[in-house]
């Protein structure tokens, strides 16, 4: 059964085929060719990917070199896959949780029109088969292949709804921002290659070459990696496009925040974990900016009232305490926790998919209010989302939380307290979410309230596998001091990432005693979150929270000190510098030269054409004489 | 015999043109006429790999040293492909541009394609001349006579310019050859002449005026946004598909190994002008309300981008240099055949008149996403390796800049998203409006057209090997001169 690694290149390959099918056939595959079509490639994808990862959980890795892509001189980057622990795990969550959105899109976006239907579901696989390359290349060209693919693919899927123009703009955002950080990594591989001289990473994490690296040289790189990553995986401070991002369909977004695209920044530096772990520097830089990332979106999702834009700072949020896990050398409890939060952010975003299919469009919190009656499904599958990514046991966000809380502890106590107030916040923000959003009474229109139903069982199947997956899946990383052994995922990565050893481990009761003190604070919050917004009526923010509804203004910021003044340089340049200088510079040597012939009275001005033909026709003549009358 | 044919044919077929009567049959042979030209640069590639066919020279004016040679080098093979590519391409895709005097149009646009194909092959600097001349000449008759409302007072301009740089580089050849060992003007003794440092400088001013006009490097630049706003659409696209990689290619050719040591002293300042240039025209591109003037500045954005990457003087920079001469050329080709659709289709290229064309013409719009994705050289598009290889050039030079020159090409790849994106947002992307609401879609040769540049775009993009393949002899050759250089200057 070894031969399963030997055909890893159809997990990309499939996606890819059902791309070309679906993008070239819209117009005549019918609405269900379709999804059999798109769904059919990533179940297949996602079944073979199961199959190599019991292969490589019995420890059997594999790169594969197909062909030469780029060689020029010594530089030489073939098209190589690479399979080992840490790529097999993400394809599961991939194909996995994407299929899932595959099969809920197919209800979701029923009412399209035919081609849309196919060009959707093309994007779709497109965006798998991106992200599939991103994590089976072997070196960091192929995964920079699959890095801005992902990054094209939200571009395309933010900006489906192509005829509204604010969704375009926000495409345009996601991309433009992605491309600052993308141009970063671009650097860091250059760097790379300069010392190096390779970007394979079996060369590059060599021993040997780890060892020749000089300490600023991996400062540099890795911090250039962790600026692509900021891109990427929406951080300080290329952050403000992943909430734009929800103008895309909504399975979009749960594919973005949870199986796709963010996890990207994550894995690339577990990936590179040797690389970062030479970098004391950029450590630190990744844990704080990731922590700060976390407290800033986790405050701004306080006052947000868009379904959506909450689950969307919250993603922004989660992915600060990955880059804080990832800072603190915690790679295991990083990934640990972009699994859970695939499970449980793909669950919420296609939740609050079925909430606003319900309401017929709406986003609004402040128009819902009591639709756990007639949503029976999606509000218990809702509530399951909430309470794992709030992080009470035994669901699965405690456990990796937990990981990265104590991870933090190790490496600073003031970092698990900044830390731990942002999950108290996560904590809070999502009941406010749950609560306004299902309890108390419906405070939207009439005819919204006639229209109130629960979602067809191809919707709300693939809520309630997500919801079981986000209940249990944090038990393959139970710490040891709750079960000797039972910190599966961590045995599993070790290969890759080597097992955690802190500077300074703490004992097992206080190891307790942290886990006691967050679910017991998380605890009040909720239920303080309960009286707070159970019977919500609407009010507008004021003071603080103003500037919170308003994302701390940060979007404005941007347009103030970037935007704006690039293009007064732009105007300025076309208007006055090309116009008035260069091109009066130019006209004033062409005034010269007619001056001077008109002068000379040899050249009369529109007549110098006529001389250089008649100088072409004569050189021409005198070229084929030359040529065909030579002895 | 190779390079040969691929002056002759359309040297003939062009002069043949003149006296066809009927527009249709003058079109219609011009086809024929860049296929079979096609078809012999294709073999040329492929299968007639062996000296004897890609090399040729006899005596022309040999009392003043000069032969008529030429050869097919890898660089050669490159750019006479893409000369050769370009032609069917873009007659297909103005297939139903209607011109007075179609005969003149098509003959003096086949002419053109000769010059360059002669520019391309030459081993002799007068023959380069001569080419040189060939291909211009054409071209200012083609923006004259055929060209926009502003055409006299536009090819006045470009006619200026490049005629100031043509004498001064002719200067320039002739001051070589007086230096050179017995008076010729084969390349192999312009090659091994012995200038010192302050003739080189001469000399390479000299010439490189001519290069950079071409190109156009910044300050030299501004012929190019009027030419290409009011040329013919065909004219347009071969002069930024073709024509300025004449420019590159004459530097590769023709200005470092004869004057490596000028060449060296001058590149940081080069460069840094190219790389301004490179954020200058990006920057303008941003503003642009008129769809031509916004390609226009985007190809000076690359072009300069390209310029900078072959001062880098390493092997990675000037194969990413060679390969993406190929891949810019068909690339802004696919830019100009959805400018020149729009333009057909509404009279009009103001982006802001436009908007929602995607709705009406799905396929049109997929094509162009692809072709601007390819413009920003994204990953599995042609021109990703190229720019890959030519920052990774930028980054590995010798200068001291090197890292300021990175950023700064940097800059522009960022700056490149925002102006295409831009551009499909406000045109393709949004709700129709009286103008568009009647937009239809391409027809078969657009579709055609378009088509064989994204099959190019995708092919080279996954598997950029085959042109990599050929041209490590002659960037071998390009730095040897340098290599010895390097050697003897101290680090």
């Amino acid at each position: 059964m070894q031969n399963v690694l030997q055909i890893v290149y159809l997990i990309p390959l499939l996606p890819l085929i059902g791309f070309l099918i679906n993008g070239l056939g819209r117009k005549h595959l019918s609405k269900s060719m379709v999804s059999i079509i798109g769904c059919g490639t990533i179940l297949a994808s996602f079944l073979l990917s199961g199959w190599v990862f019991l292969q490589v959980k019995d420890g059997n890795t594999h790169v594969a070199e197909y062909f030469n892509f780029i060689s020029v001189g010594n530089l030489k980057i073939p098209f190589a896959f690479q399979v080992d622990q840490l790529s097999s795990l993400f394809l599961l969550i991939i194909t996995g949780v994407g299929f899932l959105i595959h099969v809920y899109s197919a209800s979701y976006l029923q009412e399209e029109r035919k081609e849309h239907f196919g060009r959707y579901f093309a994007y779709l696989n497109l965006f798998i088969f991106s992200m599939l390359l991103l994590v089976m290349g072997a070196n960091f060209i192929i995964m920079f292949i699959g890095w801005e693919g992902v990054g094209l693919c939200s571009y395309l899927l933010i900006g489906y709804w192509f005829k509204k123009p604010e969704y375009t703009k926000a495409a345009n955002k996601a991309f433009i921002m992605n491309r600052i950080g993308d141009l970063a990594f671009l650097i860091a591989i250059f760097w790379l290659i300069a010392r190096v001289g390779s970007v394979s990473f079996s060369d590059v994490f060599s021993p040997a070459s780890l060892a020749k690296l000089k300490a600023t040289d991996a400062t540099i790189i890795t911090l250039l990696l962790f600026i692509g990553a900021t891109g990427k995986s929406a951080q300080i401070p290329l952050y403000t496009w992943l909430p734009d991002a929800m103008a895309g369909p909504t399975p979009v977004s749960a594919l973005i925040h949870a199986a796709t695209m963010v996890t990207a920044g994550i894995y690339m530096i577990a990936r590179s974990n040797l690389l970062y772990s030479l970098s004391p520097l950029t450590m630190n830089v990744v844990a704080y900016i990731g922590l700060a990332t976390a407290l800033l979106a986790a405050t701004i999702a306080l006052k947000q009232n868009d379904i959506k834009k909450v689950l969307a700072y919250s993603t922004v949020s989660q992915l600060g305490f990955m880059f804080l896990a990832l800072g603190c050398g915690a790679y295991t409890a990083a990934v640990f926790h972009v699994m859970t939060h695939a499970f449980f952010k793909a669950l919420l975003f296609l939740g609050s998919g079925s909430v606003i299919h319900a309401m017929g469009g709406e986003q609004d919190i402040r128009n819902m209010g009591g639709l756990n009656k007639k949503l029976k499904i999606t509000f218990i599958t809702f509530l399951i989302g909430c309470i794992a990514i709030a992080g009470i046991p035994p669901f699965s966000g405690f456990f990796s939380k937990d990981a990265i809380l104590l991870s933090a502890f190790e490496k600073n106590p003031v970092l698990y307290g900044v830390a731990l107030f942002a999950a108290l916040l996560t904590a809070f923000y999502m009941f406010r979410l749950l609560f306004i959003t299902f309890s108390g009474k419906f405070r939207g229109t009439h005819e919204q309230e006639h229209h109130l139903h629960e979602s067809p069982a191809t919707m709300t199947i693939p809520l309630i596998i997500l919801a079981i997956l986000a209940a249990i899946g944090g038990l393959v990383g139970i710490p040891d001091v709750i079960m000797h052994g039972g910190d599966k995922l961590s045995a599993f990565l070790s290969p890759v990432i080597g097992i955690h050893e802190s500077a300074n481990p703490v004992s097992h009761s206080t190891e307790y005693m942290l886990m006691a003190l967050s679910t017991g604070l998380v605890a009040i919050v909720i239920v303080y979150a309960w009286f707070k917004f159970k019977n919500y009526q609407r009010s507008e923010a004021t003071g603080f929270g103003k500037v919170l509804e308003n994302k701390w203004y940060v979007d404005e910021l941007y347009d103030k000190i970037i935007v704006n003044p690039l293009n007064r340089v732009g105007r300025f340049l076309g208007s006055v510098i090309e116009k008035s200088v260069i091109d009066d510079m130019v006209n004033g040597v062409g005034r010269l030269v007619n001056y001077g012939s008109r002068q000379l009275r040899l050249l009369q001005s529109g007549q110098v054409g006529n001389y250089i033909l008649l100088m072409v026709v004569s050189m021409v003549i005198i070229f084929i004489l030359q040529f065909f009358l030579r002895k | 015999m190779v390079p040969v044919l691929l002056i002759l044919i359309p040297l003939v077929t062009g002069l043949a043109t003149f006296f066809f009567k009927n527009e249709k049959a003058a079109r219609s042979w011009t086809l024929f006429a860049s296929v079979m030209t096609l078809i012999i640069a294709g073999l040329g590639i492929t299968f007639l790999k062996e000296e004897k066919y890609l090399q040729y020279s006899c005596e022309w004016m040999q009392t003043i040293g000069s032969s008529f040679s030429v050869k097919l080098d890898g660089m050669g093979k490159v750019l006479c492909l893409l000369n050769a590519v370009a032609y069917p391409v873009v007659i297909l895709g103005t297939w139903n541009s209607s011109y007075k005097k179609a005969k003149n149009f098509f003959a003096l646009m086949l002419l053109a394609q000769a010059g360059m194909m002669g520019v391309f092959v030459s081993t002799d600097a007068l023959l380069f001349y001569f080419f040189w001349e060939l291909a211009l000449i054409p071209m200012y008759f083609l923006c004259s006579q055929w060209g926009g409302e502003k055409r006299i007072a536009v090819t006045f301009k470009f006619f200026i310019y490049t005629f100031v740089g043509s004498l001064l580089m002719l200067i320039g050849i002739l001051y070589i050859y007086s230096k050179t060992a017995g008076h010729s003007f084969s390349i192999d003794s312009f090659y091994s002449v012995e200038l010192t440092t302050k003739q080189q400088t001469l000399v390479f001013w000299l010439i490189f005026i001519a290069f950079a006009v071409k190109m156009p490097i910044f300050p030299l630049h501004t012929w190019q946004p009027d030419t290409y706003e009011q040329a013919p659409g065909a004219t347009t696209m071969i002069l930024s598909g073709v024509m300025v990689k004449m420019g590159v290619f004459g530097m590769l050719r023709w200005l470092f190994p004869i004057l490596p040591l000028a060449s060296f002293q001058w590149g940081d300042f080069i460069t840094s002008a190219a790389l301004i240039g490179l954020i200058y025209a990006s920057l303008i591109a941003i503003q642009q309300d008129d769809l031509k003037r916004l390609v226009a500045y985007s190809s000076i954005a690359h072009i300069g981008f390209m310029c900078a990457a072959a001062f880098t003087q390493n092997q990675i920079g000037i194969e990413g240099v060679m390969i993406q001469m190929f891949n810019h050329g068909i690339n802004i080709i696919g830019l100009w055949i959805v400018v020149e659709i729009i333009e057909r289709q509404f009279g009009t290229r103001k982006i802001s008149e436009l908007g929602g064309v995607a709705q009406k013409a799905p396929v049109l719009a997929i094509l162009l996403v692809i072709v601007a994705l390819a413009n920003i050289a994204l990953p599995l598009t042609n021109a990703f390796p190229g720019e890959f290889l030519m920052f990774n050039g930028l980054f590995t030079s010798h200068t001291k800049y090197y890292l300021w020159f990175t950023i700064m090409a940097g800059m522009g790849m960022i700056l490149g998203a925002v102006y295409i994106l831009n551009m499909i947002r406000k045109v393709f992307f949004g709700s129709t409006n009286n103008l568009t609401e009647k937009t239809q879609d391409i027809k078969w040769n657009e579709k055609l057209a378009l088509g064989i540049i994204v099959v190019i775009i995708c092919w080279l993009g996954i598997y950029p090997h085959s042109l990599l393949n050929e041209i490590t002899v002659t960037t071998e050759s390009i730095l040897k001169k340098f290599e010895i250089l390097r050697f003897s200057l101290p680090k």
